[in-house]
């Protein structure tokens, strides 16, 4: 029946604490790439040359239309095939990075096209270069309105960590499982994850949102 | 689509009385649509050339084709003497690329029926971003340059604001000093009080006003304001598909035009103001 033990919490608690480091780490990394990734993935889809154009649409829609585990899975194992062979985290974090990058590069774009055509008339109408056009004027108007769907799967990619146990990096579910067969209890470690999901889940979602409201404040725009 | 140059056009003007802008053939079509017919138009430096007409007769067009945010079908387009439309080439014009369309828009300057200002930056910012980008000016003078245009235009004391904070006649003189920062050879105003409430047109016409007086700045503007438009110009040309239907001076087309279309197109707008 029911039966929790509280000195065996007591006992798995610093393990799993150190392998939250690694799972914050690794979400952070991940997004870290994605965030730079989608942005260069956004920009490609809105160039003038029509192949690069087209094919990185279709890399976006590929990536998107199959499941991330998958996707870590293939760059792991599939990779040294081809002569590619990384360590777990390396693999990880390019098959996540890559994985969240086709959903920001999304995110990005419908920020883009949010700004007004009359802003890059101005800009035009000024000589600004096109570099200068995106950095100055198109994107901090973009931000606000990409911000909500940033923080939305910044907390994802937070909250999809654990597949990364699948090749063996040792984040949360990784020691979680390794604990679970060394002492063949599950019930007091799992349950653990989970509150430490939620631990670090929660507050952050409420971060991002009255950061979104500052961002909004500071443009100068309404609040949602 | 474009078409080749089919034309010998001069690689620049030359001579004594070279007009500031000209329009030689200028043809824009949207699919099949004619929005410019083979226009010429010639605005000497310091005039102040008001474009009525119509919707749909192209006016704005005419703007837009100057400013160069989009590429005319045929024709050309001089600034100042030099092509805008087109770039010499191995000894020929051909159709001007990006970058040489970014050197020779900074001859000019353009207020929009929207403002367009930059919501994130503040008036000032506004008025300094593209002299020190693109006229490489330091942020000292970019600074003093900004605050005399912004002190000309009334709006020095708004100068920290942001456009939200601002009415719509305010972020347009803020829109004018930003324009008139860059100290184009020729201004252009699109329709720059049509976006406005009543009571605060005057506020910008009285800018406008202003700039004629002052300036030997050359300015086409496109308005459907006939009283202002009477009062300011010392040209009036409008516009009837695509095609200059009528110019002369504003007595003349406001006095006494000619054209049986003009004759109905302000019969129609003095009867409705």
């Amino acid at each position: 029946m029911f039966d929790w033990r509280w000195a065996f919490v007591a006992d798995i608690l610093p393990r799993l604490l150190k392998a939250t480091g690694n799972t914050v780490l690794a979400a952070l990394l991940g997004y870290g790439i994605a965030a730079i990734l989608g942005l260069v993935f956004a920009l490609a889809q809105r160039t003038a040359i029509a192949s690069v154009n087209r094919t990185v649409r279709e890399v976006v829609e590929f990536i998107r239309s199959t499941p991330l585990v998958l996707q870590i899975f293939f760059v792991f194992y599939v990779g040294p095939q081809f002569g590619i062979t990384l360590s777990p985290w390396a693999a990880g974090m390019i098959a996540i990075g890559l994985h969240y990058a086709s959903y920001l590069s999304e995110v990005y774009r419908a920020g883009i096209e949010g700004v007004p055509k009359g802003q890059w008339e101005a800009a035009l109408s000024l000589s600004l270069s096109p570099v200068r056009t995106y950095s100055r004027i198109i994107i901090p108007q973009a931000i606000p309105t990409a911000f909500a769907g940033m923080g939305n799967y910044f907390v994802g990619i937070f909250k999809d960590t654990p597949m990364l146990s699948v090749i063996g990096v040792a984040e949360l579910m990784h020691t979680a499982n390794a604990i679970g067969s060394e002492h063949y209890r599950f019930l007091e470690p799992y349950t653990l994850v989970g509150g430490i999901f939620l631990a670090i889940s929660l507050p952050t979602a409420a971060l991002l949102r009255r950061l979104e409201a500052r961002i909004r404040r500071k443009m100068g725009l309404r609040p949602r | 689509m474009k078409e080749p140059v089919q034309k010998e056009y001069p690689r620049q003007l030359e001579g004594e009385k070279v007009p500031m802008v000209r329009f030689r053939d200028v043809t824009k079509r949207y699919g099949d649509l004619v929005v410019l017919d083979s226009l010429d138009l010639d605005v000497d430096e310091g005039e102040m050339v008001t474009i009525i007409g119509p919707s749909g007769s192209g006016k704005t067009t005419v703007l837009r084709m100057l400013m160069a945010l989009e590429k005319i079908n045929s024709g050309i387009i001089y600034v100042d003497g030099q092509p805008m439309t087109h770039m010499p080439k191995n000894g020929a014009l051909t159709w001007a690329d990006e970058k040489y369309l970014r050197r020779q828009r900074t001859n000019i300057g353009m207020c929009f029926q929207h403002f367009n200002l930059f919501p994130h930056m503040t008036a000032l910012e506004n008025c300094i971003e593209a002299p020190i980008q693109v006229l490489v000016l330091n942020k000292k003078a970019a600074v003093e340059r900004a605050e005399g245009l912004l002190d000309m235009v009334g709006m020095l004391e708004k100068a920290g604001e942001h456009p939200s904070r601002l009415s719509g006649g305010q972020q347009q003189r803020v829109a004018i000093a930003r324009a008139l920062a860059m100290r184009p050879k020729v201004l252009l105003f699109d329709e720059v009080t049509s976006a406005l409430d009543p009571e605060v047109i005057g506020e910008v016409t009285q800018v406008i006003r202003k700039l004629v007086n002052k300036h030997n700045l050359t300015m086409l503007m496109v308005t459907h304001q006939m009283g202002f438009a009477r009062e300011i110009s010392d040209r009036v040309c409008f516009f009837y598909d695509g095609k200059i239907e009528e110019q002369g001076p504003p007595e003349e087309i406001f006095g006494a035009p000619q054209s049986e279309r003009t004759q109905q197109f302000l019969g129609a707008v003095l009867e409705a103001t």
